[in-house]
């Protein structure tokens, strides 16, 4: 690992919020547009793998405590639970529902089930990509 | 639309995602993994069941309740749920296999997940009805397999793996170029939708080269001449459970993917088509037999074993003709019980001899009897001595081939006789060698009574296979309606897209 | 333009071939994620390579079709997560065998 990099430091302490503020964007306009749940989770995952490379991997390991593999089994989970739901109200397994809600402040919005299965994917995506990256990335011995 | 075909998909992927949370626990690991896979088991009869009660009707599920030829289908006729009935069986005979042998190293890192996300690929490739789903759920079976193949990493696995890995993307990159390529002639990728516009378009030269890429792809998957040739390394790595599980199974979904796209799809240019599966068939029988002769190593003959077996399975398809399809389907189900019995005995003779090579083994019948006798059963179940299952599917396929009657025919007729001597020759050296003669001065390893605990799910196994024989009337006429069933293809067209 | 990425295809094909073909481990596994991406572009080339807008019923007369994309995007997820396992394998095969040299990982041997 290198030695501490101020300028690197700095500004992915700064660029790291702003690069997980739009993964969840992303993950919120995969319905219609372009992003999803894949996408969002990369660009998540870049911006930890942005943390791990600028501060160490021993400190962030210190910092967050995410079970990698417990991730992805939640994210999977989610996403087969979205699909086993509508088997629950008989229609085939994956039928999405889309549904318009009216939110305090944020007005008329639509939400569908397809997000939930997004934010599983995400949630795997995440968990994958930092999983094989610290993996290799702690075993120089 | 009926969600029950989704179970044999579902159930296993849930089981798998379960057991990443009890990872370090292996007692819980145990118990959910048999709960899971016994329900498994119950479901995927259940389905075959209900296929089999439904018989010219074939169930259908619309994944996403998106209409037939543009989403998703999960189709289950009688030749797909009777495949995952059986991947249900071997399923949790191999579980119980594995408690037994695997060790507790392997159980703490994920063995458990992974065997059931292979289990859900093999089912899901069993039960789509749609030809990129078909790619999704081999890679899914692939991707388990790569990690089930190099779990425990020695030496030798990594670097026979990484060999098994590069041969089947290429593979994978194959069917993605079939999967464009025919989707830029026809404009879809449903099967029954693939199925009828080929019968409109006529298949023609084009539709030939990309019936011949796909069955390149399955071949490599299925191990054929002369694409077998990652087999028997990649295959001599793993624990015994693992090498079981994909010598019943994975194969098998190649070979049922062959079923698949040559009885429904490309049917219309049988002279070229399915004259090079025969040709295909009758190769890969000889040369996997002839590596099996070759060597000296048990786990090494086995796997050659599994190449010359391929090659009967293969032939019913290209002779085309109801009673050798069926005695290819009824093949297929005798060569899943009796693989997984064939390497788990395997599997138990190392453990108890402490190596896998023949020369360093003899006599192993005087102290454990048992084995012995487990082993030579399977062994003659396996080289088709009546009235075990082996013999029927050899029978039903030479007389298919007397009853098509060209000099292919013949000669492939005569290559299965061949051959199935030669097997008997092979699989006699293993039991003179290991288990006949003299015993040797090396001490067994584990004791007769010790070596009881992991024959125990083979004695089922066995047990199936003789059934299979001893009622091979009732079995052969429910292969026959299958081959009934998956010779008209309308009734799998008519039912996909009615979308009912 | 169908016929040119078909030819880009084609080259990429090659160059994969190439590497897959030669020594060294880090080379076969960039052949491999070569050969994926002509794979996807050929899919998406297959798919006709037309100009029309995104495909919602009314809202044009001429639409692109939305299926090749979707095949790729799986795709390229499944070809991602392939090509991060075989990388890891690969190092660890470097690691143990402490070479990179396909040439000296060959043979039948189980040592």
């Amino acid at each position: 690992m290198m030695k501490n990099s101020l300028s690197l430091q700095t500004i992915s302490r700064i660029a790291v919020f702003i690069i997980l503020l739009f993964s969840v964007y992303f993950l919120f306009a995969g319905h219609n547009n372009p992003g999803g749940g894949f996408i969002g989770g990369l660009m998540a995952a870049s911006a930890l793998v942005l943390l791990y490379l600028s501060f160490g991997t021993k400190k962030i390991n210190k910092v967050i405590r995410i079970n990698f593999p417990y991730l992805i089994a939640t994210g999977l989970l989610i996403a087969m639970a979205t699909g086993v739901i509508s088997v629950i109200f008989g229609y085939p397994f994956l039928t999405q529902f889309y549904e318009y809600f009216h939110f305090p402040l944020l007005g008329k919005a639509g939400l569908a089930t397809a997000l939930l299965f997004d934010a599983g994917v995400f949630l795997v995506v995440i968990g994958v990509t930092i999983l094989v990256i610290l993996t290799i990335a702690e075993d120089d011995d | 639309m009926n969600n029950l075909l989704l179970l044999p998909v579902v159930i296993p992927m849930f089981i798998g995602v379960i057991l990443i949370f009890f990872v370090k626990n292996i007692r819980v690991q145990r118990a959910i993994s048999v709960i899971g896979s016994l329900a498994l088991l119950i479901a995927s009869v259940y389905l075959a069941f209900a296929a089999y009660e439904s018989n010219s009707q074939v169930l259908t599920l619309e994944l996403g309740n998106w209409q037939a030829p543009f989403g998703i289908v999960l189709v289950g006729d009688m030749l797909a749920t009777l495949l995952v009935a059986l991947a249900g069986i071997v399923g949790l005979f191999s579980l119980l296999f594995a408690f037994q042998s695997i060790g507790e190293e392997r159980e703490k890192s994920y063995f458990y997940s992974f065997f059931f996300f292979l289990l859900t690929g093999v089912n899901g490739a069993f039960l789509t009805g749609d030809l990129f789903n078909l790619f999704v759920f081999f890679e899914v079976m692939l991707i388990s397999s790569y990690v089930l193949i190099v779990h425990g990493g020695t030496k030798f696995q990594l670097r026979e793996s990484f060999k098994y890995m590069v041969i089947n993307m290429v593979a994978s990159i194959f069917f993605l170029v079939g999967v464009a390529y025919i989707y830029a002639v026809t404009g879809t990728l449903n099967m029954a939708d693939l199925a009828e516009k080929v019968g409109v378009i006529g298949q023609d030269g084009m539709l030939n080269v990309i019936a011949i890429i796909f069955l390149i792809v399955f071949a490599m998957k299925g191990a054929f001449f002369p694409l077998y040739f990652w087999l028997p390394n990649a295959y001599a790595g793993p624990p015994a459970v693992v090498t079981a599980l994909f010598a019943a199974l994975l194969t098998k979904v190649g070979i049922y993917s062959i079923f698949r796209s040559f009885t429904l799809i490309f049917i219309h240019d049988r002279e070229f088509t399915h004259t090079i599966i025969l040709i295909l068939a009758g190769l890969t029988m000889i040369f996997g037999v002839l590596g099996a002769l070759s060597q000296f190593n048990i786990n090494r003959i086995l796997n050659f074993q599994i190449i010359s077996q391929v090659g009967f399975m293969a032939l019913g398809i290209g002779l085309y003709s109801p009673l050798a399809i069926a005695a290819s389907v009824y093949y297929i189900v005798h060569d899943i019980i009796i693989k997984a019995a064939l390497f788990f005995t395997a599997g138990a003779t190392e453990k108890v001899a402490g190596t896998s090579d023949l020369k360093k083994m003899s006599g192993l019948l005087k102290t454990h009897p048992w084995l012995g006798w487990l082993f030579f059963i399977t062994a003659m179940s396996f080289v088709g001595i009546p009235p075990l299952s082996g013999f029927f599917g050899k029978f039903g396929l030479v007389l298919g081939g007397i009853e098509v009657g060209t000099t292919l025919a013949y000669i492939l007729v005569a290559v299965v006789l061949l051959v199935s001597l030669l097997n008997l020759l092979s699989m006699m050296r293993i039991f003179m060698k290991a288990f006949w003669g003299e015993k040797n001065d090396t001490e067994p390893k584990i004791t007769n009574k010790q070596s009881i605990g992991l024959l125990r799910p083979i004695i089922p196994l066995v047990a199936l296979s003789i059934v299979l024989g001893l009622g091979s009337e009732p079995a052969f006429q429910y292969a026959l309606a299958i081959a009934d069933q998956i010779l008209d293809p309308s009734i799998y067209i008519d039912a996909v897209l009615s979308g009912k | 333009m169908e016929i040119l990425m078909v030819l880009l295809v084609g080259l990429i094909f090659t160059v994969a071939t190439y590497l897959v073909l030669t020594k060294s481990l880090l080379r076969v596994v960039l052949g491999l994620v070569l050969f994926s991406h002509g794979a996807h572009t050929l899919i998406l080339t297959m798919g006709g390579l037309g100009t029309g807008d995104a495909p919602i019923l009314g809202a044009s007369e001429t639409y692109t079709d939305p299926l090749p994309q979707a095949l790729i995007l799986t795709a390229i997820v499944i070809s991602f997560g392939v090509t991060a396992f075989l990388l890891v394998m690969a190092y660890r095969t470097y690691k143990v065998h402490k070479t990179d040299d396909l040439d000296q990982l060959r043979g039948s041997s189980d040592e």
